[in-house]
């Protein structure tokens, strides 16, 4: 599914054509850790997303979520990085409603959730386990572009919703795992995308 | 009429639930709450059921062990019924490096809170080892063991968060 599903054009004024591409430098790959690393339980600092270093660690998050098979998302501290920077891009993602295409937001926080459903999450920094977690269904989140620093709200659902509330997670130091449903809600994975 | 306790465990290989049933099913033992997993690979059953005497079902699961691979135990259990749930039900999930004692020292900050352990899984996935425990806590008691928790996830270099268990999810 993609954006022509989209219910409106709110939703994607959210981001107002900010592209990957117009951060301007290319990204590098960058070895994504996995846990028990401790940088993946520490929460990460704001950043100024103006500066060299955080547009340079988003385009780093893009070309690494790029090249990893089944990865909708990927947060600084996955790349060892303490820092509340995050990619998310759940294009074509059976499971997604509303898509805003591939993205980068600084100092994300959730400013409404609301309509929680459980689903199985699965996370590259914790390769070998699936889980069941609660999170909401809509979601509004704030945060801030790399490179240009605007200040964006974006309105949505569905696995997008999922997925920024993951990776937001990430930036304060939680994982999945620190959310699971219970003593039953936890799975070796099977299948490896 | 008899309540027995019943453990399979052993080598992992298609047909053992299905032996073990039928074996419980001949003699007319009424299976109840039951749980079967596998632990590392190995088969692992536990399951209490009603009816027979326990020297029977203990000579009728005989012939499944005979090969080595498998071992069961039956005794019987005196049955105290469903017991009402006083407390708070919590989530407690621990992750972090492995090492000796996780379990026993964060499980025995719940039990010093009064807390009841009442479902409780662990997993070692390369060297992240993860305990997921339910526990029922008294009432009032969670915000005060979660500083508990947390200190004592300190000492062990994990991390540790305890959250209301929703009773509607899934």
């Amino acid at each position: 599914m993609t954006g022509d599903a989209l219910p409106a054009t709110e939703a994607y004024a959210g981001l107002g054509g900010w592209a990957p591409e117009s951060l301007g430098v290319p990204g590098e790959l960058r070895p994504v850790v996995s846990a028990p690393n401790p940088v993946l339980s520490r929460a990460g600092g704001e950043v100024d997303p103006t500066s060299e270093e955080t547009v340079r660690l988003a385009a780093d998050l893009i070309a690494t979520m790029r090249v990893s098979p089944g990865c909708v998302g990927l947060a600084a501290p996955q790349v060892g990085v303490g820092a509340q920077v995050f990619a998310v891009d759940v294009t074509g993602h059976p499971k997604a409603v509303t898509v805003h295409g591939a993205f980068v937001l600084c100092n994300a926080r959730v400013v409404e959730a609301s309509r929680w459903k459980a689903g199985r999450e699965g996370c590259m920094s914790v390769p070998d386990l699936t889980g069941d977690v609660k999170r909401a269904s809509r979601l509004v989140v704030e945060g801030a572009l790399p490179g240009t620093g605007r200040s964006v709200r974006l309105v949505t659902d569905g696995f997008e919703a999922r997925a920024l509330q993951h990776e937001i997670d990430h930036c304060a130091g939680l994982l999945f795992l620190d959310r699971v449903a219970g003593a039953h809600a936890i799975y070796q994975r099977k299948v490896y995308l | 009429m008899n309540e027995l306790a019943i453990t399979v465990i052993g080598r992992d290989r298609p047909g053992i639930v299905a032996d073990v049933a039928e074996v419980l099913a001949r003699l007319g033992a009424n299976l109840t709450d039951s749980t079967m997993t596998r632990l590392r690979g190995h088969f692992a059953m536990t399951l209490i059921c009603v009816g027979p005497a326990a020297a029977d079902v203990e000579a009728a699961l005989a012939p499944l062990a005979a090969d080595g691979q498998l071992l069961a135990t039956v005794r019987a259990v005196t049955p105290d019924g469903e017991t009402a749930r006083a407390g708070e039900p919590y989530v407690m999930a621990v992750h972090g490096a492995d090492r000796m004692g996780i379990v026993a020292a964060m499980t025995r900050v719940l039990a010093d809170a009064g807390g009841n352990v009442t479902d409780l899984s662990t997993r070692l996935a390369g060297s992240l080892y993860v305990v997921v425990a339910e526990v029922d806590l008294p009432r009032g008691t969670a915000d005060e063991l979660s500083g508990r928790l947390a200190a004592t996830a300190a000492d062990l270099g994990v991390e540790v968060s305890l959250r209301p268990a929703d009773p509607d999810l899934l």
